[in-house]
């Protein structure tokens, strides 16, 4: 029985999980990363939507990576992710209304994200589809794992609920115990992220800048 | 006169591109690094987006939103195409872009050389493209109100990065814990310049 998967390909699918996450370690996609992370529910539907996006870029630039002039790939690979984000939108107003709301304009800024340009130039421009598709979902993936990360313990701290549901009990509360709104404000979300790569490059020195 | 003045001040300080939706993190992260290169940087950003914003506005509301095409006729009014507008924002841009470098790269090559690599990634920067989508969200009666908010918020943008640079050039001498080196402090010290910005936030013209 052939393996489904070579080495190499379970790397491209799970490095991007932690020693080469885009967030933490390449420096790709902060933009988004920050400003959907108040609660969770919205973060586990932006790293959703941009999973499927990059994995889906990630598949047709490589399918068409050699009748692409590099002159003028940019605008090509913009045209395509902005189709596939135009997609996307339209999915989230369908079916989830309430959650494309809150997201606003940044279900639009999927296509400025930085890890959708980073990957298809450096990956998909010289990879074959499947490998392209498991690069995508693995970035993908390692980006929602930071917003999941941080949009856990912004609702935890900061409005006392996951997912809206209460969580830290009435009691608490009763004996002087107060949400911390400082985390729902936006210059939180950046000192959260800041403690996550400070606990990441603790473990991996290797990564710890000279 | 005054909603402009106000427009302004506000897209500066209180709805800063930077502090309040995080756009344009990833080339203010990269290229913060010192104050010179920043603030070529900056001053392009400003540019692109006070000229994008006029021509994103004229598309909006000429072509793409509810009832815009009823210039061209009463049978055009239901049409709504606004499905389409960020695939046309990101061409008016990534199009607008390589024009500005074409200029730039004839008619002034020291600035290009200075410029060069950054200039091609403005397209990608999120602040530009955020800049077109508030824009749209906002509603501004008028064109006048859309690229005042264009320019305020380049300028909030070059604000913010120059700071940025200002500080991590003098953070090159200080002792910072090896984990937090480079990427980790710049974090702590733009949520640090977030916490600052908020006490704008109460401010009215």
């Amino acid at each position: 029985m052939g393996k489904l998967f070579s080495n190499k390909q379970k790397s491209i699918l799970l490095g991007p999980l932690s020693k080469n996450n885009p967030v933490v370690v390449q420096m790709l996609g902060i933009c988004s990363a920050l400003a959907v992370t108040a609660k969770l529910e919205p973060a586990i539907v932006m790293a959703l939507s941009v999973t499927v996006v990059v994995a889906f870029a990630n598949v047709i630039i490589s399918l068409i990576r050699n009748t692409i002039p590099s002159r003028i790939r940019i605008i090509v690979q913009l045209v395509v992710v902005a189709a596939l984000v135009t997609i996307v939108s339209e999915f989230l107003k369908a079916y989830a209304y309430d959650v494309s709301k809150q997201l606003s304009v940044f279900v639009g800024l999927i296509i400025t994200n930085c890890i959708l340009m980073g990957r298809l130039e450096a990956f998909a421009l010289a990879n074959n589809p499947w490998d392209s598709f498991l690069d995508g979902v693995g970035n993908g993936l390692g980006y929602g794992i930071i917003l999941i990360i941080v949009g856990f313990f912004r609702e935890l701290l900061g409005s006392g609920t996951l997912l809206g549901f209460q969580v830290i009990p009435e009691k608490f509360y009763e004996w002087g115990y107060v949400n911390n709104g400082l985390m729902i404000l936006p210059p939180m979300a950046l000192i959260v992220v800041a403690i996550i790569i400070w606990v990441h490059r603790s473990y991996n020195a290797d990564l710890q800048e000279k | 006169m005054e909603q402009l003045l106000s427009i302004f001040v506000r897209s500066i300080f209180v709805e800063n591109m930077v502090f309040a939706y995080y756009l344009g993190m990833c080339s203010y992260l990269a290229v913060s690094k010192n104050v010179k290169t920043a603030l070529g940087l900056g001053i392009a950003v400003t540019f692109v987006l006070g000229c994008t914003l006029p021509i994103n506005y004229l598309l909006e509301n000429y072509v793409l939103k509810e009832g815009a095409l009823s210039w061209l006729g009463s049978e055009f009014e239901s049409i709504n195409l606004s499905f389409l507008s960020f695939i046309l924002f990101i061409a008016v841009i990534a199009s607008f872009v390589q024009l500005v470098e074409m200029i730039i790269e004839k008619f002034s090559p020291s600035l290009y050389a200075s410029l060069g690599i950054f200039l091609p990634l403005i397209a990608v920067n999120c602040a530009i493209l955020g800049g077109s989508l508030f824009m749209q969200q906002k509603e501004f009666p008028n064109l006048g109100e859309a690229t005042v908010y264009g320019v305020g918020s380049g300028i909030g943008w070059l604000l913010a990065i120059i700071g940025m640079a200002a500080i991590r050039e003098r953070l090159e001498y200080s002792d910072v814990p090896k984990p937090l080196k480079g990427l980790g402090i710049a974090f702590i010290i733009t949520g640090l310049m977030g916490i600052g910005f908020m006490s704008f936030s109460g401010l009215k013209i």
